[in-house]
């Protein structure tokens, strides 16, 4: 379970986040919601540690990973498998190495079971071939899904997804929703997905918690989303309505319909 | 904090986040494992790939040396010897390292910011972090450690072909001989210059990998950062290589 309490973040005098606080249960799938630059990824990165709260705490699993010494927070980190906005495949490996990179890396597996493990991740992401090509060599969402992939071998506990949508097709799109989806189900990962496609969250989250003017303006189940009249959300998912053309909630249950690869 | 303020403080800041991240480098050097394969790619990238520059930089240095000394000597007074008692220390107290110095600064130093800033702004030091690895020791003690233990090969390269290239034109153009030349380089040889030089080598390899080690894992504002830092950390190499040769040789000689 992750604990946020009280969290504030400036950088440069500008306030990013304030007095922001949630719980993240064991199990879920929640949607961390909001504008462009309303401090989402800001957040996302408070909690594995990549930035470091100006005030308030990080609890995962009882441990406050700003209280630890950084041997103790590496540790923490492992239980989580990050999906960055751009993929961030390290581009002086190909496909097969960037995947089997935390193998080699943090098990002692042998070079066999290493292979073997990284076909099986990459099956799941339905790119079984693409093991020799370089990250230049695949298109955005091929490079997601690889970068999917390397998140997810070492079996996390928890997985963030950094608007895993953005910037793709809604064909792409809608396989990466389906994948996250198909991910929560199969290893049971708790899902933090920060992103502002509300067709993405209603697809797959099954909490939202939505950040406006740097506070947590609002949380809450996807019913409850449904049912609020808070005017600020409400504006914001009408937006992404209009956005992609039609209701999110139609557009969410057409893709959920979707067979897993 | 005002701009004002922030604008002051900055090289402040630079310098206390600099001394933070080499700390940090420095307690990492345990974790061997971590950066053992690193290493060896970077001694190669650094060291062995660097050769062929350093070798034709250092040859044109101690032929330019050579041509120019016997200019100036118009004396005959003045054995022709001296041509060697001139050059050989030339290029081993100074032209060796510095020469070196300044060619490794655009050649390695650009490359070390360009290659960790363009992983900065595409996320990729913050996947390494997030994945549980101590990136500042994967990424930064190995470029470190192979600018200290490579760039001594590289100056004794450059001492050795420079010498060799300043014999050689001596010898060809007829200023003289290379028993000539060898016994003036022999006649006010100190044992202490190749040294000081090999220090001064090894603390250039330290501050040309560091500080664009520096630049580059702090890089952000996207290709356009990925510029900057990759300009600053040529600039700033050459700058300490500048401040580093005076303050050694006041300390040392």
């Amino acid at each position: 379970m992750i604990k946020v309490r009280n969290l504030y973040k400036s950088f440069e005098g500008k306030a990013i986040l304030q007095d922001v606080s949630l719980d993240i249960q064991e199990g879920e799938t929640i949607a961390i919601i909001g504008r462009s630059g309303s401090g989402k990824s800001v957040l996302m990165k408070h909690l594995i540690g990549l930035l470091t709260p100006d005030k308030g705490q990080v609890i995962v699993d009882g441990i406050d990973i700003n209280d630890v010494p950084y041997k103790e927070l590496r540790e923490v980190r492992r239980e989580f498998g990050v999906l960055f906005q751009g993929g961030a495949l390290f581009d002086s490996m190909d496909a097969f190495e960037n995947v089997a990179f935390p193998l080699r890396t943090f098990t002692n597996k042998s070079e066999k079971e290493v292979a073997e493990e990284v076909e099986k991740c990459l099956e799941v992401v339905s790119l079984p071939d693409v093991g020799p090509k370089k990250p230049a060599e695949l298109s955005g969402g091929m490079q997601k899904r690889v970068a999917l992939a390397r998140a997810i071998a070492l079996r996390p506990r928890y997985i963030i997804y950094d608007e895993p949508t953005s910037g793709l097709d809604p064909e792409t799109s809608n396989t990466i929703d389906e994948l996250i989806k198909g991910l929560a189900d199969q290893l049971n990962v708790t899902s933090i997905v920060v992103t502002h496609d509300m067709h993405s969250v209603l697809s797959i989250a099954d909490r939202a918690a939505f950040i406006h003017d740097t506070r947590l303006h609002w949380t809450g189940t996807i019913d409850d989303l449904h049912a609020s009249d808070d005017e600020v959300l409400c504006g914001f998912v009408k937006a992404n309505e209009y956005q992609i053309g039609k209701p999110a909630a139609t557009a969410a249950t057409e893709s959920i319909s979707e067979p897993l690869p | 904090m005002s701009a004002l303020q922030l604008r002051l403080t900055k090289p402040l800041h630079n310098l206390g986040r600099y001394i933070l991240l080499l700390s940090k480098a420095f307690t990492s050097l345990g974790e061997f494992s971590l950066y053992r394969k690193n290493l060896f790619d970077q001694m190669v990238k650094i060291g062995i790939e660097s050769i062929p520059i350093i070798a034709l930089a250092a040859a044109f240095s101690g032929a330019v040396t050579t041509v120019q000394t016997a200019y100036q000597l118009v004396s005959p007074f003045i054995p022709k010897s001296i041509i060697g008692s001139i050059v050989a220390p030339s290029m081993i107290l100074e032209l060796g390292a510095v020469v070196t110095g300044f060619i490794l600064a655009g050649r390695v130093g650009a490359r070390i910011a360009a290659e960790l800033g363009t992983m900065r702004v595409t996320e990729q030091i913050d996947a390494l972090e997030a994945m549980g690895l101590n990136s500042i020791g994967y990424l930064i003690v190995p470029r470190v450690l192979a600018g200290i233990f490579m760039f001594p090969v590289l100056y004794i390269v450059a001492c050795f072909v420079g010498i060799g290239g300043g014999m050689l034109v001596a010898d060809f153009s007829g200023y003289l001989t290379l028993n000539e030349f060898v016994a003036g380089a022999r006649e006010f040889f100190k044992p202490f210059d190749p040294v000081f030089g090999l220090i001064k080598s090894t603390v250039f390899g330290f501050a040309i990998t560091s500080v664009s080690c520096y630049m580059g894992y702090f890089t952000s504002g996207g290709a356009e950062g990925v510029g900057k830092a990759t300009t600053q950390a040529t600039v700033m190499s050459c700058v300490y290589i500048l401040f580093a040769d005076l303050i050694l040789a006041l300390l040392l000689l």
